[in-house]
C-alpha cells in the first residue's frame, strides 16, 4: 500500500514533468538548441543510470560501456535505414541485440576481478568500435547517415522505463544479492547466492539500457561514427556515475543532468570548455570525496525527516 | 554425518591439502587445530563449495558434495561462517540477517528463525537498523553467527570466530557454540585458540601443512604432551 503510493507518487511527478516540457515545446518555446539538450541529457541519465547498476550496485568495475552504446546506435540505425524499421521497434533490436553483446562480453570476463576486469571491457568496447570502424556497410570511418527521428518522447519513455526497471531490481531480492556481491563476494558465495549468474545479469541489463540509450543517440545527430564511441565516452559514463555516488540510483541521475547542463553552456567557450569542465569535476570531488550523494539516495533525505518527526 | 575421504586441494600449483580425512559425526562439535597454513581455512573452504578438491571425496549425510556449486551446499544445510566475518558493510544488521536466509522461501520460518538469532544475540537485536560496519569486532563475528544460523543449516563451520576478540568476549562467542550445538546444530570449528576450542569440542583433529597429524577426543588431545608443547604453550 504505502509501496505503491510511493510509486504513483513518482509516476505523476515524472508526468507532471514529461507534459510540461511537452507543451513548452509543441508552442514553440523551447529552440532545437534547448530541445537537443534535454534528449543528451536523457541519454546521459539512461547512460549512468545503466552503468550504476554494473558498477554502483553490483561493484563490477566495467569501463566499456560505450562499447554497448555504439551497438544499440549502429543496429537500431541499420534497423531504420537500411531494413526500413520503426523507430520503436529499432530501439528495441538495438537494446536486446546490446544485451546479447553484453552476454557475450560478460560470461568469460566477469570471472576476472577489479582492475583485470576494468582492462577487459576496455578492450571489449574498443574491438566493437573497431569491427563498426572497418564494415562498410555501415559507412566505416565515414560513419552512418542517420535520419532524426530522436524526440523527447521517446528519449523521456526511455529514461523513465530505464530509472523504473533499474530501481525496481535493485530494491528486489535480486538487487539484494548483487549488493551482497558488491560488498564481499566470498560471504556472498557463502550466503548461496550464485555470483557468476547475477554479476552477467547486472551486465547483461546494464548493456540493455545502454542500448536504447545508443538507438536514441544514434537518431539524435543525423550521423555516427566510430569515432565517437571510443574511450574517452566510456570515461565521460564512468564520471557521471562516479560523481554521482557509487551506489545512489539518484546521484548518477543527478550528475547527469549536472554535468550535460555543463558541457551545453560551456561549448559558448570552446577554447576554455575542457578546462572548465576538468575544475568543476576536480572541485565536487574535493568537496564531496563520495559523489553528490555518497552511498545515499535522495528519497532517503526526506525518510530521515520523516523520522525524525514521529520521534518527537 | 560429514565424511571427507582422502582429499587434495591446491591453491594453483601450491598443494594446501595432501590427502586430508576426518569425519564429524551428528550433534558434535569437532575442532579442527593447526598453526598458520597448516590448511584449515582451505578445509572449510573445500567443504562449502569456494573450492574444488583435486582428489577424493567429500560425503555429506550420504550422498557427494565435492565439486558442487555454493549455493547447492548451502541448500542442503552447510552453513560458513568466514574468516574475518566479512559481513556485508553498508547493509543494516536486519538486512544481513536477510541476506543469510537468502535460499529460504518461507517467510514464516524466516521470520522465527530471526527472532530466535535476536534471542541468542541480544545484542545484535539493539543494533537492528545499524550498518554492520559500524559494529565492533564481537558484534560483527556474532552478525556473522547469526546470519548463517538464518539458512536453518544441520552443520555449521566456523572459521576462527575468536579471531581479534578480547578474551570475554571470545568466551561469550564460545558459550553461543555451544548453546547452538545443544539446540541441535553440529558444529565444525577451526580455531588458533586450541584451549579454548578443545574445552567446547567433543573431538578433535590436529592439522598440520595439509595433513591430520593427530585426532582424538577433545580431552585426550587437551592432555598429550604434543598438543601442550605445540599449541597450547607451557608444559
Amino acid at each position: 500500500m504505502k509501496k505503491s503510493k510511493v510509486f504513483w507518487g513518482y509516476a505523476i511527478i515524472a508526468l507532471v514533468l514529461y507534459a510540461v516540457v511537452q507543451t513548452l515545446i509543441s508552442f514553440g518555446m523551447v529552440n532545437t538548441h534547448y530541445q537537443n539538450m534535454l534528449i543528451t541529457m536523457c541519454i546521459n541519465v539512461m547512460l549512468a543510470v545503466s552503468l550504476h547498476l554494473v558498477i554502483g550496485v553490483t561493484g563490477q568495475f566495467s569501463i566499456g560501456h560505450a562499447g554497448f552504446l555504439a551497438v544499440g546506435a549502429y543496429i537500431s540505425a541499420i534497423c531504420t535505414m537500411k531494413l526500413g524499421m520503426p523507430f520503436s521497434m529499432a530501439i528495441l533490436a538495438g537494446a536486446v541485440v546490446a544485451m546479447l553483446a553484453g552476454l557475450l562480453v560478460g560470461i568469460p570476463s566477469l570471472r576476472l576481478r577489479g582492475d583485470y576486469l576494468a582492462i577487459a571491457t576496455l578492450g571489449f568496447a574498443e574491438i566493437i568500435r573497431i569491427v563498426f570502424l572497418n564494415i562498410d556497410y555501415v559507412g566505416g570511418a565515414a560513419g552512418m547517415q542517420v535520419t532524426h527521428q530522436s524526440t523527447w518522447t521517446y528519449a523521456f519513455v526511455g529514461t523513465a522505463i530505464t530509472i523504473l526497471i533499474i530501481s525496481n531490481f535493485t530494491n528486489s531480492r535480486h538487487g539484494r544479492a548483487c549488493i551482497a556481491i558488491r560488498e564481499d563476494e566470498i560471504a556472498a558465495d557463502a550466503m548461496g547466492i550464485n555470483t557468476t549468474y547475477y554479476k552477467v545479469a547486472a551486465f547483461a541489463v546494464g548493456s540493455f539500457f545502454a542500448g536504447v540509450a545508443g538507438a536514441i543517440y544514434a537518431h539524435n545527430f543525423y550521423i555516427i561514427q566510430p569515432t565517437a564511441f571510443g574511450f574517452l565516452k566510456s570515461f565521460d559514463i564512468l564520471i557521471l556515475v562516479v560523481l554521482g555516488g557509487l551506489g545512489s540510483l539518484s546521484g548518477a541521475v543527478l550528475a547527469a543532468i549536472f554535468l550535460t547542463f555543463v558541457s551545453t553552456y560551456l561549448q559558448a567557450f570552446p577554447e576554455t570548455r575542457m578546462i572548465i569542465y576538468s575544475l568543476v569535476l576536480i572541485l565536487v570531488m574535493l568537496y564531496r570525496p563520495t559523489g553528490l550523494l555518497g552511498t545515499k539516495e535522495i528519497t532517503d533525505l526526506f525518510k530521515f525527516r520523516k523520522k525524525g518527526g514521529t520521534k518527537v | 554425518m560429514l565424511k571427507v575421504n582422502d582429499i587434495d586441494v591446491y591453491y594453483g600449483n601450491i598443494q594446501a591439502l595432501k590427502g586430508l580425512s576426518l569425519e564429524v559425526n551428528e550433534g558434535e562439535i569437532v575442532t579442527l587445530i593447526g598453526a598458520n597454513g597448516a590448511g584449515k581455512s582451505t578445509l572449510l573452504k573445500t567443504l562449502s563449495g569456494l573450492l574444488k578438491p583435486k582428489r577424493g571425496s567429500i560425503e555429506y549425510l550420504g550422498s557427494a558434495i565435492d565439486g558442487k556449486a555454493a549455493q547447492s551446499i548451502v541448500k542442503a544445510g552447510i552453513s560458513h561462517v568466514p574468516e574475518g566475518r566479512r559481513v556485508f558493510a553498508n547493509m543494516t544488521v536486519e538486512e544481513n540477517l536477510e541476506l543469510g536466509a537468502y535460499l529460504r522461501k518461507d517467510r514464516e520460518g524466516i521470520k522465527k528463525d530471526m527472532e530466535h538469532v535476536y534471542e541468542l544475540f541480544p545484542r545484535l537485536f539493539e543494533r537492528h537498523k545499524q550498518l554492520s560496519g559500524t559494529l565492533s569486532g564481537g558484534e560483527q563475528q556474532m552478525l556473522a553467527m547469526g546470519r548463517a544460523l538464518m539458512a536453518k543449516p544441520k552443520l555449521i563451520l566456523m572459521d576462527e570466530p575468536s579471531m581479534g576478540l578480547a578474551p570475554l568476549m571470545v568466551k561469550n562467542i564460545f558459550n553461543i557454540i555451544e548453546m547452538v550445538n545443544k539446540e541441535g546444530v553440529t558444529v565444525l570449528l577451526v580455531e588458533q585458540n586450541a584451549n579454548m576450542a578443545l574445552s567446547v569440542a567433543h573431538r578433535a583433529y590436529v592439522l598440520e601443512t595439509g595433513k591430520i597429524v593427530l585426532s582424538g577426543s577433545a580431552k585426550e588431545l587437551q592432555e598429550s604432551d604434543e598438543v601442550k608443547a605445540a599449541y597450547l604453550g607451557g608444559l
